[in-house]
């Protein structure tokens, strides 16, 4: 898989309440839920964002509720990945369960402003930015979660077994 | 070498002869749990997989505990998903209306979870019932689905941390403000994707309703459990609820840790969590001053029949500041009724106070003691994220039931022994 997209920056501990408040979870829709990803952390990130572009976040991303109605929100809006210095468990899972891809990097955040342009690769595990020398390394998946992507998330690997 | 207890439910789960940190396994689950607000993603994804019939009717259990009595008309809709789909399914532990309480109170209550039990549910706090000696954990809404038809769900097993604390507490502190001190000693991703076992003579004296309070944060730390070795405490909790069979597990004397971490409680003062994160935490003396406009005493951390003991306690006879609007959330039914045998509603009517349902909403900034721009809240539930009870601009400041009663009578943040 190859992403390429512009940066939308974030800090540490970016939670679920700031990625969809729960006054929004009346619904499960994912274009309703769309409008209001980020909102409590960025609000003109919904606004300002183009289909392709990619979060990337700090320690903890996606941490505090359980609620998969955050990673839909972030798919549903057009973001082709997030790429963090680490996840938090229930995210990751939601993430790897319901097909949004998500990647760990431990040093490309910092290395980076927001609006830059990068390249995802993720069968070479790196990412290049536009305009910087260096390439930065991504954990490698192991290869169960290979398996819930390829088959196109739990439901469908469950179906398939 | 040996194993912890976290790795004993895991393994004993699975038809593995042996487990490691780190290994990826399939695991029978014992109970599934959904809400009204996780529940009916799961049912989506239930429905679009084929999904006929509940693995087992009486190991399903869907609450509809968030956004309830319906908020409005989208909530209601939600509502009425999961409960035609309960109907459909002869889901034994549905709860709604009268019978509903806080999930992760209302379970441990009614005997539905138990020691030894692998337990997965659709909502973060699900980590509560590590109190009772099971492993249990917070998951998503297509995880549910899939555990809802086949009765299994993939697991990573994760190393442990264990906590030994020891010394006497002192007067007003609860488990409360200990995981308070553990999130602010360790971080909001201390524990992250780790269980935390709670062990030592604090804990072995601790009670239930303590042990709750603590496990249920062990998700604040990042943990993906938080466990109680089951002792005499647990065995007189759980006797009289339970209707199948459990089992105790411990640790065994070799098991491996990743990570020991000695804590001496008996200096522990009352803790407060200043905004945004659960793990901003200072002590009462360090914290005082902060005026509040609402104090919400509730929910699954704090929610519970001792909780509102402590509050009415201290309340009685006081009235909540007139700028300070007082929220009391009785968590169940049962706690409800104990609290209105017990003189305790007359006491919080006469301190001012609003009596809500059993409801999650006000929590989670979805219903019931929402905040206004400016407005702060000191609030015995679990998490203080920006814009979690309500505006952006509004602040949480978590406390246990002791801090958070003091606090509605100064109308400031306060301990108990300023009064």
């Amino acid at each position: 898989m190859i992403l390429e997209g512009r940066v939308w920056k974030f800090g540490d501990n970016i939670d679920t309440d700031a990625i969809i408040p729960a006054r929004h979870l009346n619904t499960s829709d994912p274009a309703q839920l769309a409008r209001h990803c980020m909102e409590d952390a960025d609000p003109a990130f919904i606004t300002r964002m183009k289909p392709g572009d990619i979060i990337v976040g700090g320690e903890n991303f996606g941490c505090g509720s359980s609620r998969e109605h955050a990673p839909i929100a972030i798919k549903a809006a057009g973001v082709s990945c997030v790429v963090a210095k680490s996840f938090a468990r229930i995210f990751y899972r939601n993430a790897f369960n319901m097909g949004l891809p998500i990647f760990e990097s431990r040093d490309l955040a910092d290395a980076i402003a927001e609006g830059a342009r990068i390249s995802l690769d993720s069968a070479q595990g790196s990412i290049t930015v536009e305009g910087l020398d260096r390439k930065f390394s991504i954990s490698p998946i192991p290869p169960f979660m290979e398996q819930l992507i390829a088959d196109g998330g739990l439901m469908k690997h469950i179906a398939g077994k | 070498m040996g194993y912890t207890i976290t790795e004993k439910i895991l393994m004993a789960h699975t038809d593995l002869k042996e487990i490691a940190p780190g290994r990826l396994i399939n695991a029978r689950v014992d109970i599934a749990l959904g809400n009204d607000i996780t529940a009916p993603i799961a049912i989506r994804e239930f429905r679009a997989a084929g999904g006929k019939k509940v693995f087992d009717r009486d190991r399903v259990a869907l609450v509809l505990d968030h956004f309830t009595p319906n908020k409005d008309i989208d909530s209601a809709q939600q509502c009425k998903t999961v409960r035609e789909f309960a109907f459909e399914h002869g889901v034994t532990h549905f709860y709604e209306g009268g019978q509903v309480g806080v999930e992760h109170a209302l379970l441990p209550e009614k005997g539905i979870v138990l020691p030894g039990d692998l337990v997965i549910g659709a909502d973060s706090h699900t980590c509560t019932y590590g109190a009772l000696g099971a492993f249990a954990t917070g998951v998503g809404s297509t995880d549910l689905a899939a555990a809802m038809l086949t009765g299994e769900l993939w697991f990573k097993v994760p190393p442990s941390i264990k906590f030994v604390i020891y010394g006497k507490l002192q007067k007003w502190v609860s488990g409360k403000d200990l995981i308070l001190h553990i999130i602010g000693r360790i971080g909001v991703d201390g524990a992250l994707y780790s269980a935390m076992e709670f062990t030592g003579e604090t804990i072995r004296r601790l009670p239930m309703a303590d042990r709750l309070s603590m496990a249920n944060m062990a998700i604040e730390a990042g943990a993906k459990n938080g466990i109680f070795p089951p002792d005499e405490i647990t065995g007189e909790y759980v006797k009289p609820r339970a209707k199948r069979p459990y089992t105790f597990y411990t640790s065994d004397p070799d098991a491996v840790y990743a990570q020991t971490i000695e804590i001496d409680a008996s200096q522990l003062e009352l803790q407060v969590a200043f905004p945004h994160l659960p793990s901003n935490v200072r002590g009462i003396s360090q914290a005082g001053g902060v005026k509040i406009d609402q104090s919400l005493i509730g929910s699954c951390t704090n929610g519970r029949i001792e909780d509102l003991r402590v509050a009415a306690g201290i309340l009685k006879g006081r009235k909540a500041a007139p700028h300070v609007r007082l929220i009391v959330v009785p968590a169940t039914p049962l706690i409800y009724r104990q609290a209105l045998r017990e003189g305790l509603l007359e006491i919080f009517m006469d301190a001012g106070a609003v009596i809500s349902p059993p409801s999650c909403g006000a929590c989670l900034g979805g219903h019931l003691g929402i905040l206004a721009e400016g407005e702060k809240s000191v609030a015995t539930t679990n998490r203080n994220f920006v814009g979690r009870m309500g505006h952006p601009k509004s602040e949480v400041y978590l406390a246990g039931p002791a801090v958070a009663a003091a606090s509605a009578v100064l109308g400031r943040i306060a301990s108990p022994e300023e009064l």
